[in-house]
Parts: structure tokens; sequence; C-alpha cells
């Protein structure tokens, strides 16, 4: 216990302590007096490594290879087409439409919330309410969409039917509250995706937040700041990683399947309407797929599929240099200062 | 201090009422803007005490011994369990598990301990990245490489699916226990003249051991309760099969198709096995939660 006590930093020192405290000549003849065994073992274990790189490649290319058909029949026209029959003609605007919309308005109902939660936790609460308040987050990350879903249908639809009615009665002749008040629809589904993505911007977020230097915040008190007043500076560093979590929620929003194709509705259509039933790309997969029996209709849902893999991974991309960069950043201030 | 500050020019400002306003709007504003962050945080977690209690009272009263033990009965009768589901759940787990544990923890294995350079990072982002792909995404990935060479649905490319979205999740977390591990304890055992290999086999790894296996069990978590890359991978199947080769039963999908039907008594049995599954993922997180501070402490 007491070597391990004495260790500095293990986890942050970028190189390895024995690179680091070794003289020279080891590090120099280290590749050359390697035994078998090593590189053996690093040959391996770096071979697992890249299997990972194989995945995410052969997942783009197979997809494309099997969206083929249907890529070379419709081209562009299939994100623009509202018709799905089902025999010759698959244009995917309405699950566009639902998937895009139903993400942005649960974006807009989780964004604040999650910003509050993340602030809160990473500068307001003390530190026995933030592990309980981190773990509370997390299992909300951690319970599977199928229960969401089924929360949905049996606790949420009822209660938003409600608000549905009362606002169709009291206020329907603005657009947003036009349609058909039944609970399963557009508002449902924006609802439950918004609960699902806010612990993962909020996290994100909580990280990026701890990672700004302590000093700045310091330093704005210093000046006579509020807290307040404080949190803002360090907040105006955060923002790169604060867009990058809201990027990363907004991936997860869009590819969410089960907890969306059980309160969406289910029927395309193309309307500003919360109210309105709706469908989205991940819940027209998930209810066609195992049915579709033309190859051109297996090929338009895969390209559906391929289009979600697509943006999913620019977002995630970006997303992640987004917010490694305000960690880098802040990590290497906080040393020098 | 007081009846000196009257006489200088800041303290002039200050009496005179002006700056006390706007300190006052200040203070306000601090208060507020605390008010709303408690705020968005009761926000953020009543669905999740909602989503536990509706959980605990509708699924508790569905659960017996006929729901672990019995097969489904035909609707319209009442009883039965769903045995072939859980039975179902666990090939699938288990086969994604094979799958997805020994990539995970190998290139966990490489990330942090000869992890440095453009090639590890490349696989750190891509491993953050494929998190974040879609999980039907991945469910039409098997579908491509196992469901059509083979021409039918099988419990083989459901684990297939499962084992592909395990893959990060084990990668990230076991990277992060590894790491954990005090770097004395690699040189103590280089200084004995061990290999590395050998170091990272008989001394890193039983000592990050507890922390991998939490971490494993979160992904496992994590896995069973997936729906959507089941649908058309695994697919269901009515009856009891341990066949690799034939579509296959399992929770999450059962979950799905008795909350979509219409019958009272099979919304009744999907809570219960959404008790089952929600215990799972509170068990795992609460123990991963625990391993996780006592690694911090080894690293203090």
């Amino acid at each position: 216990m007491a070597i391990e006590r004495a260790d500095p930093d293990p986890v942050r020192s970028e190189q390895p302590a024995v690179v680091q405290s070794l003289p020279g000549p080891y590090v120099r003849s280290r590749r050359r007096s390697r035994s078998l065994g090593d590189r053996i073992f690093e040959g391996v274990t770096t071979g697992f490594g890249m299997i990972i790189l194989l995945i995410v490649v052969a997942m783009v290319v197979a997809l494309g290879w099997e969206a083929w058909p249907a890529i070379r029949r419709f081209g562009l026209g299939f994100l623009t087409g509202r018709e799905w029959n089902y025999v010759d003609q698959f244009g995917a605007l309405p699950y566009v439409w639902g998937t895009v919309y139903s993400s942005f308005l649960a974006l807009a109902m989780a964004l604040p919330i999650s910003l509050g939660v993340a602030i809160f936790l990473a500068e307001m609460a003390p530190l026995p309410v933030r592990t309980v308040l981190s773990f509370l987050v997390e299992l909300l990350a951690a319970i599977p969409s199928v229960v969401y879903g089924l929360w949905g249908m049996f606790v949420l639809v009822p209660l938003v039917r409600q608000l549905e009615l009362w606002l169709f009665l009291h206020a329907h002749f603005i657009p947003l509250f036009s349609g058909p008040p039944i609970g399963f629809g557009m508002l449902s589904a924006a609802t439950v995706l918004a609960i699902m993505i806010i612990p993962t911007i909020a996290s994100v977020s909580r990280d990026v937040l701890l990672a700004v230097p302590a000093s700045q915040r310091e330093a704005a008190l210093a000046l006579g700041a509020t807290r307040w007043e404080a949190i803002k500076v360090a907040l105006s560093n955060a923002v790169p990683g604060i867009i990058g979590a809201t990027l990363l929620g907004l991936g997860r929003a869009l590819g969410e399947t089960m907890a969306v194709t059980m309160v969406i509705g289910n029927i395309g259509s193309i309307s500003i309407s919360l109210f309105q039933p709706a469908y989205s790309m991940a819940a027209l997969i998930a209810n066609e797929f195992s049915e579709a029996t033309t190859n051109l209709h297996v090929a338009a849902l895969i390209e559906v599929g391929l289009l979600l893999l697509m943006v999913t991974l620019v977002l995630n991309l970006f997303s992640r240099l987004l917010v490694r960069r305000v960690a880098i950043t802040g990590a290497g201030s906080h040393v020098k200062g | 201090m007081k009846d000196v500050s009257v006489f200088t020019p800041a303290g002039r400002l200050l009496s005179s009422g002006l700056v006390s306003a706007v300190y006052r709007r200040r203070r306000l504003m601090d208060l507020l803007m605390t008010g709303l962050a408690g705020l968005a945080v009761l926000v953020a977690v009543v669905p999740l005490f909602s989503i536990l209690i509706s959980v605990a009272i509708r699924g508790l009263s569905a659960l017996n011994l006929d729901f672990f033990t019995k097969m489904p009965v035909p609707i319209g009768e009442t009883g039965g369990g769903v045995l072939n589901a859980i039975v179902g759940s666990g090939i699938l787990v288990g086969l994604g598990t094979l799958i997805g544990l020994p990539i995970g923890l190998l290139s966990a294995i490489y990330l942090a301990e000869y992890g440095r350079g453009r090639l590890a990072d490349t696989i750190r982002l891509f491993t953050e990245v494929m998190s974040g792909v879609p999980s039907i995404v991945v469910g039409i990935f098997a579908y491509a490489i196992v469901v059509r060479p083979l021409h039918h649905f099988s419990a083989l490319a459901g684990g297939v699916a499962l084992g592909i979205l395990m893959i990060p999740v084990v990668t990230r977390t076991a990277e992060e226990m590894i790491r954990m591990v005090p770097q004395s304890l690699r040189e103590a055992g280089l200084a004995l003249g061990l290999p590395r290999w050998r170091v990272t086999v008989s001394i890193v790894l039983p000592s990050a051991a507890s922390g991998i296996v939490t971490g494993a069990m979160l992904a496992v978590a994590r896995i069973a309760g997936e729906t959507a890359p089941l649908l058309f991978t695994a697919l269901n199947n009515a009856f009891f099969s341990t066949s690799l080769l034939r579509p296959i039963a399992s929770l999450p999908v059962q979950i799905y198709t008795y909350a979509t039907s219409p019958y009272e008594e099979l919304h009744r049995i999907a809570w219960g096995a959404v008790f089952v599954l929600v215990m799972m993922v509170l068990i795992t997180n609460l123990l991963t939660r625990l391993a996780v501070r006592s690694g911090y402490e080894m690293k203090r």
C-alpha cells in the first residue's frame, strides 16, 4: 500500500514512468532487445485493436453494398420522395422528417435541462450530493430503451393525452397544437427522447466543465464576481465541448429506435403539429425489416439505415473532436497554471 | 471601515445606492440561476423515479415462479411464463459476450499498455464513435454479414449484433481500469526481470480484475436490454429453442411484442419482464460504482 501511495499520479502521466525514470540506453535499445513474447503480445493486442477500425469500415461498406439497388434506382429522389408503396416506390421524406423533427424537439427540451444538471453537478453541488446525482443520471442512461418504450406507452402517453386534450380545446388555432389529441405522436416521442438524451448531454457537459481550470473561476471570484458570474466565465470556455455534447445527444436521438417506435404512432406524415402521429427512420426499419419480401424493399430499408449510420458517424466524430479539444486545452492550462 | 468609506470616491459611490442596486441585482441573478439549476436536476430525475416506481408496482405483481419456469400460454388463458425468452436471452447474451469481451478486452490492453501515437488515437476515437452508432444499424450490419450468407434468421446473427455492441463499452471501461493500476506495480515486475507481456498478464490484469469484471457486467447489462438489433437477426420464436441456427426468443423482443399487443394479460407479463431487466441494470450499475470507487482509492 505504501508503495502505491508513493506513486505520484500514474493515470495522468503520458509516458509510463518506466521509460521516464530509466536512463537513456534502455529507451534507445528497447525496440531491439524486446523478447519474442513481447513482440507477439503487442502484435496480438494491436491486431484486436484494429478489429474495431475494421468493424466501423465494414459497417459502412456492407450497408452501402446492400443498399446499392435502392441507391441506384432512386438516387437523391429517395430523400425527397413521399411515397412508400412497398413495390416500386420508396421515398423516405416522411420518415426523415419524423426523425429530424422529433430529435430537434427533444433537443430543445433536453438542452436547457441538461445544462442545468451539468452546472449543478460540476459547480454547485457538494461532493456527496454530486455522487448520488451522478449515479442517478448514469442510471437514466443505462435503462434499456424498450423500458422507456413501455413506460412511455402506459404512463407518459396518457399524461400527454390529457395535456393535448386541454391544449386542443383552448389553443387548437395554433398550428403546433392542431391535429388529433390522442397521445401517441410527435409530442410523446420527443418527450421520451428528451428524457433519454439528458444523461448524455448532461454528463459530457459536466466533464467538460470540470476540465475547465479552476483558476479561471478563482480569478473571477477574486475580482468580486458572484458564483453565477464565475460559472459564466467557465461556461464561455466550455462552449465547444458543450456543443460537442449536444451533437452527441442529437446523434443518440436520431438513432433511437424502440422507445420512439412504441410512442410515435407509426403513421408517415409531414406536419408541424405536435399532436400528429408520425414515423421515424429507425421505427420504419424496426417495423418493416423482418417482413420485407422484395429485394428492393430490403435495399430501401437498408439505405435508410445507411443514412442513419452516416449521419451519426459524422455527428459523433465531430462532437468527440470538439469535446477532446476542451479536455486537452483544459488539462494543459491546468498543468501550466 | 463604514464611516471612513464615505469619504473615499468608491465609498461614496457605494453609499449612493446606485452600486448597491446593481449588486443586489447580481445577487438576485446568482440566486435565480442556482434555483434554476436545482430545478433542472429535479426535472431530470422525476422521470427516473416515475419509471422505477411504475416498474416496481406493475412488474413485481407479475412475477411468480411460473414466470421463470413456464412457457407462454395461448392468448386468452392467464398465467404462463417466459421461459423460452429467458433462456434465449441467456444464449444471445452469452454469445455476444463470447464475441465482444475478448475483442474489447484485448484492444483495451493495447490502448492502456501500448496505446500511444496516431494508430492508438484513431482506435480510441473509433471506439467512441462506434458507441454512438445506433443499435438498429448494428442489427442491419449483422443481418448483412450473417443472415444474408446463411439465408435465414438465427440466434447466431443476434449474438453477433450484441457482441459488436458490447465491444466499445468493454474497451472503454477496461482501458480505464487498466490505467488505474499503479505504475509502481509494473516497475516492480520489470525490476524482477519479467518481460513486459508477463507484467501485463500476471500483474496488471489481476490487479485490475475486479474493475474489468464489473465493467464487463455493465456491458452485459447493456446488451441484455437491447431490442432493436434483435428484431431482424434473432427474430423471435414462440417455442423453446436452443439452436444457434434458428430464430430464438429474447426478453426485450418479447417485451416489445407483448407491449404492442392489445391484450391486458400480455401487458402484465411485459411489465414483469421489464422489472427483471431494470433490476439487472440497477444492480450492475451499483456494483460498478463501488468498484470504481475502490479503484480510485487504490490509485490514491
